[in-house]
């Protein structure tokens, strides 16, 4: 029998840090990045413990040289790829847009998905359109590919006569079912779990609809997250369990949610869920995972796990300053690029594309942010317009109980 | 028509609404083949499949979020939380996401499930299986909240529920189970089948949402109760030689605020019953709406007559519970006032 181990050392408390903070020289070093077109393509019906090290990995298919490579190419046609620059683009400019318009007291809130446009907008190219999106409040951009009217986003956002949501929610909480957009809520977590909710009724059902669920790297700690997962897995439900991993969660890195210890993808091996990481500035390989993920859940094989490995180059928010504990250019130095321009490049690369076709999709999506822009502010910016106060007390219920009904007449609307 | 105990009641609610629309289906912690711990779910696998009455992970967040999720779609699940005692595990899904889901998306989302939960004391359950959560919910804008007292209420409150395009909380009084209590607790069991409300339709009825129901009528003073208060509230006017009349809430919310009032009015004196702890209990609000309302006909203080402001301990479970001699102690105390 083995004598109990002695501490050779008092204990002591880890609170992990990030290799850099304000002031500090920028530091990537710890990234570990594989090289374009090394990660295997399995079949869709591997198992999790097959496809493990896909959990460790970075699936990439545009290299250095911006050209696709490996078993992970898509080959998607050249106007697939323009369809997606072009979403892109266009998220890229509305964000600029209303992130200005906050700036300028238009409405009191708005969050930009910067750098991380590629994940949204080439799922949205990937999935059917009747899929059904649980997403978080940096996916604009499915909405945008989907063809949502971006006034009425703006519309939204400005809580005016014409908001979709009847001026009750905290602007860029869209919702469409319609556009497959399951309504966004500000608690952190809670659509994952639903949308393994959903993809269990239309199994159900014998419905041909998959569900695609998104959270943040942070929010991967909520208990939703095991839940969400576990059900996933015990049920197989047909559904794309997807982690942004954008590296900030607020002020947090995403140590603080254990992302140093393993990656977020390995989450899934323990319960049995394939489970990928992806280079989520790669429009081609998210595409590519997203593909395989969708044929998974469709041919009756069950949820993926895919962790996109991305960074947040904007602010959490409007009320964010990440001056106060980053380093001020670390989205520049971000060792996997910038999606757009990725993209873009492999589109001039292959000759499909040129610096004057890009400049005149900017100079497109600058014109249609614009127009949209014009005709959602003649409706009114926030606090010019809104819906009727009587909204207010609407839809707290299908038919407003007396009680509520009665507190509109005491408010006197 | 049968006698049915509140299980088989409940268990027929579902069992119709299963059969009437295959939108319907049931899950939570061993309600599949086993049939539930208190046997609510009994035969509904067997008879329905599989997929249509399982069991689910012990994870009441992953419950209640995966209902919101098939509601979302267009199911109308019911789900069982094993205990009232185990449902806050699920809270955040409930008040955050099914309780709003309809308001801040302008209806195009919408809840639509049943929860059926069994709460209340009267079996040494201890703190963690005899709880009384119910304010904790009514305090929640876009949830009704739903407590039967007898066999015939539960099957028509819940398949009435069950229909309801918002989501509904039942609270089952778990001590009424298998036959009615008045809280004469070393009196013999007595079983539902002596009772009238145990004659139980087989088929398809409901029993309105938000409608009170007046059991005992009376002149002295009105007695608000929901779930075993109800029993309870009856013995305890004959004990107490009072002409209470006795009003079975059955809704809280949206709470029967008319029949409470005509009671009041009627008779100008109020006792609040509930299992639940007092402060802040779902009492206070009553007592708040009687005052608001009937206050020129009130002749004397409202009383309530509530669980302790403590955890709900085992072994003192008769001087916890708000049984009848405490109930008829305040109903003559309010006849003195």
């Amino acid at each position: 029998m083995n004598a109990p181990l002695k501490n050779t050392v008092p204990l002591s408390l880890r609170v992990p840090e990030p290799r850099a903070r304000p002031g500090d020289p920028i530091d990537f070093s710890g990234l570990v990045v594989a090289p374009a077109g090394a990660a295997p393509r399995p079949d869709i019906n591997a198992s999790a413990y097959a496809v493990r090290d896909l959990a460790f990995t970075l699936v990439r298919v545009l290299d250095e040289a911006n050209v696709a490579v490996g078993p992970w190419n898509p080959k998607l046609s050249p106007a697939q790829m323009k369809r997606g620059l072009r979403t892109m683009v266009v998220t890229r400019a509305y964000d600029e847009r209303m992130y200005r318009m906050q700036r300028q007291g238009k409405t009191s809130f708005y969050m930009k998905c910067t750098g991380e446009e590629a994940v949204a907008s080439a799922q949205a190219l990937a999935l059917a359109e009747d899929d059904m999106c649980f997403p978080t409040y940096r996916q604009q951009a499915l909405l945008i590919a989907r063809g949502y009217p971006l006034v009425d986003m703006m519309n939204q956002i400005y809580s005016n006569a014409a908001d979709p949501c009847k001026g009750r929610q905290l602007p860029v909480m869209y919702t469409s079912k319609a556009h497959g957009f399951f309504s966004i809520s500000g608690n952190l977590g809670t659509q994952f779990s639903q949308a393994v909710g959903w993809a269990m009724a239309s199994a159900y059902k014998g419905d041909s609809r998959i569900a695609c669920a998104y959270i943040g790297e942070g929010s991967t700690a909520e208990g939703d997250f095991h839940s969400a997962l576990t059900f996933a897995s015990v049920y197989d439900a047909p559904v794309i369990l997807n982690v942004v991993n954008n590296q900030w969660a607020i002020s947090s890195f995403q140590g603080i949610a254990g992302g140093e210890e393993s990656t977020f993808a390995s989450r899934g091996i323990g319960y049995g869920i394939p489970a990928l990481r992806v280079d989520g500035n790669d429009f081609l390989a998210v595409y590519a995972v997203t593909q395989w993920a969708a044929d998974r859940a469709r041919a009756n094989l069950g949820p993926t796990l895919i962790e996109h490995f991305t960074y947040r180059a904007a602010p959490h928010s409007t009320s964010d300053d990440p001056g106060r504990y980053r380093p001020v250019n670390e989205a520049d130095a971000w060792p996997l690029g910038d999606p757009v321009e990725r993209l873009r490049d492999h589109l001039i690369a292959s000759g499909e594309w040129s610096d004057d076709d890009h400049k005149a999709l900017e100079k497109e999506a600058a014109d249609l942010v614009r127009a949209a822009g014009k005709e959602a502010e003649a409706i009114g910016t926030l606090g010019q317009s809104r819906p009727s106060v009587k909204e207010m007390f609407e839809d707290v219920y299908k038919e407003t109980p007396w009680h509520i009904r009665r507190q509109r007449q005491e408010l006197g609307v | 028509m049968p006698a049915m105990n509140m299980i088989q009641a409940l268990n027929s609610a579902m069992d119709v609404m299963m059969t009437r629309d295959p939108n319907v289906l049931v899950f939570g912690e061993d309600v599949g083949y086993f049939g539930g711990v208190f046997r609510a779910t009994e035969g509904l696998q067997k008879k329905h499949g599989l997929t249509r009455c399982f069991d689910a992970p012990i994870a009441e967040g992953g419950i209640v979020a995966a209902a919101i999720g098939m509601g979302a779609y267009g199911l109308r699940p019911v789900i069982e939380i094993q205990f009232a005692d185990y449902i806050y595990p699920g809270y955040d899904q409930i008040v955050s996401e099914a309780a709003r889901l309809r308001y801040r998306s302008a209806g195009d989302f919408t809840a639509p499930l049943t929860l059926r939960t069994p709460y209340g004391g009267g079996i040494f359950g201890g703190q963690t299986h005899s709880q009384s959560p119910e304010a904790l919910f009514t305090h929640v804008a876009g949830i009704k909240t739903v407590v039967p007292s007898n066999p015939y209420d539960a099957k028509g409150l819940l398949i009435a529920a069950i229909e309801d395009d918002d989501p509904v909380i039942i609270f089952e009084p778990k001590r009424l189970y298998n036959g009615p209590f008045d809280g004469w607790h070393e009196n013999p069991v007595s079983p539902w089948a002596k009772h009238p409300d145990s004659e139980v339709p087989e088929g398809h009825y409901t029993v309105p949402l938000g409608k009170a129901k007046v059991v005992r009528e009376g002149n002295d003073l009105t007695v608000l109760a929901y779930g075993t208060m109800v029993h309870v509230a009856q013995a305890a006017a004959v004990h107490a030689g009072v002409d209470a009349e006795v009003i079975d809430l059955r809704t809280l919310i949206p709470i029967d605020i008319e029949t409470v009032v005509a009671s009041v009015k009627k008779t100008g004196r109020c006792v609040i019953v509930h299992e639940a702890t007092r402060t802040s209990g779902f009492g206070a609000e009553l007592s708040a709406l009687v005052q608001e309302e009937c206050f020129y006909h009130l002749e004397a203080p409202i009383a309530r007559v509530t669980g302790w402001d403590t955890p709900y301990p085992h072994a003192f479970e008769w001087e916890y519970f708000p049984g009848p001699q405490r109930v008829a102690d305040a109903m003559k105390r309010v006849m003195e006032g």
